[in-house]
């Protein structure tokens, strides 16, 4: 896509205060996938205080859970799944030190104002694009939960993955926009 | 009578979960194309784009077009005269599941028990839907149903009063708060009348009909193109970034109900609709 921000892992908070929603960003470094068992699992670590299974400074969530890799291949398809599933443990995790999500579709009110708060940022990617996805991805590896299969967090080194910011540190919604800007 | 053996089905539905994953169908790659051209919003176009060549890439490389490579739908359409040899018939299908979501590098996404939700591990058991019919013909739909959009289908028993404007409403209202969820630009079947487990299966039947061919009952063909011009006026666009591309094609099928009741069903079926099939 033309026109892209690019943005690198560690990111800082300052780069991600200027984005806005709609911007398209290129994505690279490390970040972590990790969807509903993962988070569901996440959250109970905080509740008892525990330490979460990876530093959330700087990095990003990608709710994703990866087809199986082909032998000699780092990981299987993996596009986003939807974020809305998320949205109960996300606030937790927000306030924990998580302050990049990457999914699909929309958040919950509560989500948008942990965002605001704490000046996250939540980005869209394209659902069902998932093979051309798996080739930004070069490394992949299981960091914690391999007993969940697909739903296990891995630790993924990508490199221009492309997405859209969908809701930016002010709270603004992205496609609340796109509604109000194409609806006939 | 014809006898078909079971292996057979095995081997047959094993090929057909991997074809299906990997493999779009030609109707929905000319619909992208079609689509990308009359496209309002750059971004939509580019998007149109972008899901084209995913498409070519899953191909080529037979990788599934989507992580998610669904809970496995099966329909088989099986004559009265044919007899089943070599064992079970649905345990054949499910060892074909089995292989091919293995041999396939598919995704494994079916938990046992929807409370405990451990996952089975081999993308088993599928939900095999079967139809009778006379003759000796066996025939099986193998159509993996990913849940960004299974969770956005909804069913809705309205009152005859309400009538065709009613079952229209409830459409346009599922698609529009459905937005960007079931990756759009989306396949929408409809299953009106019958009970309300009959217009659910229904409305999943009708994503089957290939994209942009007409509804063989006119009636039905003019609400279903009314449908899609509508939904296509919401703005969700593809991916949901916004545009004129929020549905590929609306699909109805409909069944005799009861004087008290209009059942109402809409399966969304993502952009990537799969589904391969084949006989014995």
């Amino acid at each position: 896509m033309s026109e892209r921000i690019k943005l690198e892992t560690p990111f800082q908070d300052s780069r991600l205060k200027e984005l806005n929603a709609g911007d398209m960003v290129y994505i690279s470094g490390t970040i972590f996938s990790a969807r509903d068992a993962a988070h569901k699992k996440m959250c109970e670590l905080a509740a008892d205080n525990q330490p979460m299974p990876f530093d959330f400074n700087g990095t990003a969530v990608y709710y994703a859970g990866p087809c199986p890799a082909k032998p000699g291949e780092p990981i299987g398809s993996v596009g986003p799944t939807t974020s809305g599933r998320m949205d109960l443990y996300s606030p937790t995790l927000i306030q924990k030190g998580l302050k990049v999500m990457i999914g699909k579709g929309l958040r919950s009110k509560e989500v948008t104002e942990s965002i605001v708060e704490h000046g996250g940022v939540y980005f869209a990617a394209i659902g069902g694009a998932a093979a051309l996805m798996a080739k930004c991805v070069k490394s992949a590896k299981v960091i914690a939960f391999e007993e969940l299969g697909t739903e296990a967090i891995r630790e993924l080194v990508v490199e221009e993955l492309p997405v859209i910011v969908a809701i930016d540190s002010k709270g603004d919604n992205m496609y609340q926009k796109a509604i109000e800007q194409n609806r006939e | 009578m014809r006898i078909v053996q079971t292996d057979k089905i095995t081997g047959l539905v094993q090929n057909l979960c991997i074809d299906a994953n990997c493999i779009i169908g030609d109707d929905i790659m000319q619909s992208f194309s079609k689509c990308a051209s009359c496209e309002k919003s750059a971004l939509g176009k580019e998007i149109l784009t972008t899901l084209s060549k995913n498409a070519e890439i899953a191909k080529r490389e037979m990788s599934p077009i989507c992580q998610d490579t669904g809970m496995t739908v099966v329909f088989v359409t099986i004559g009265q005269d044919v007899r089943i040899e070599g064992g079970f018939l649905e345990d054949a299908i499910n060892e074909g599941v089995r292989r091919g979501y293995e041999k396939g590098y598919l995704r494994k996404s079916v938990v046992k028990d929807p409370f405990d939700r451990v996952n089975t591990k081999d993308n088993t058991p599928a939900v095999v839907h079967y139809q009778i019919v006379p003759g000796d013909v066996f025939h099986i739909t193998v159509a993996p149903k990913g849940f960004g959009s299974e969770n956005m289908s909804r069913l809705k028993m309205l009152k005859p009063s309400q009538g065709l404007d009613g079952v229209k409403d409830f459409v346009l209202e599922t698609i529009f708060e459905a937005g960007a969820n079931p990756c759009p630009p989306i396949i929408v079947g409809i299953g009106v009348g019958g009970t309300m487990e009959k217009s659910a299966y229904l409305s999943k039947k009708a994503l089957l009909r290939p994209v942009g061919t007409p509804n063989p009952d006119k009636a039905l063909d003019i609400i279903e193109k009314e449908l899609l011009q509508k939904i296509n006026k919401l703005g969700i666009g593809p991916a949901g970034f916004g545009g004129s591309t929020t549905a590929l094609a609306v699909n109805m099928l409909t069944y005799p109900t009861h004087i008290a009741g209009l059942p109402v069903s809409v399966n969304i079926g993502c952009h990537a609709t799969r589904h391969a099939e084949g006989e014995l």
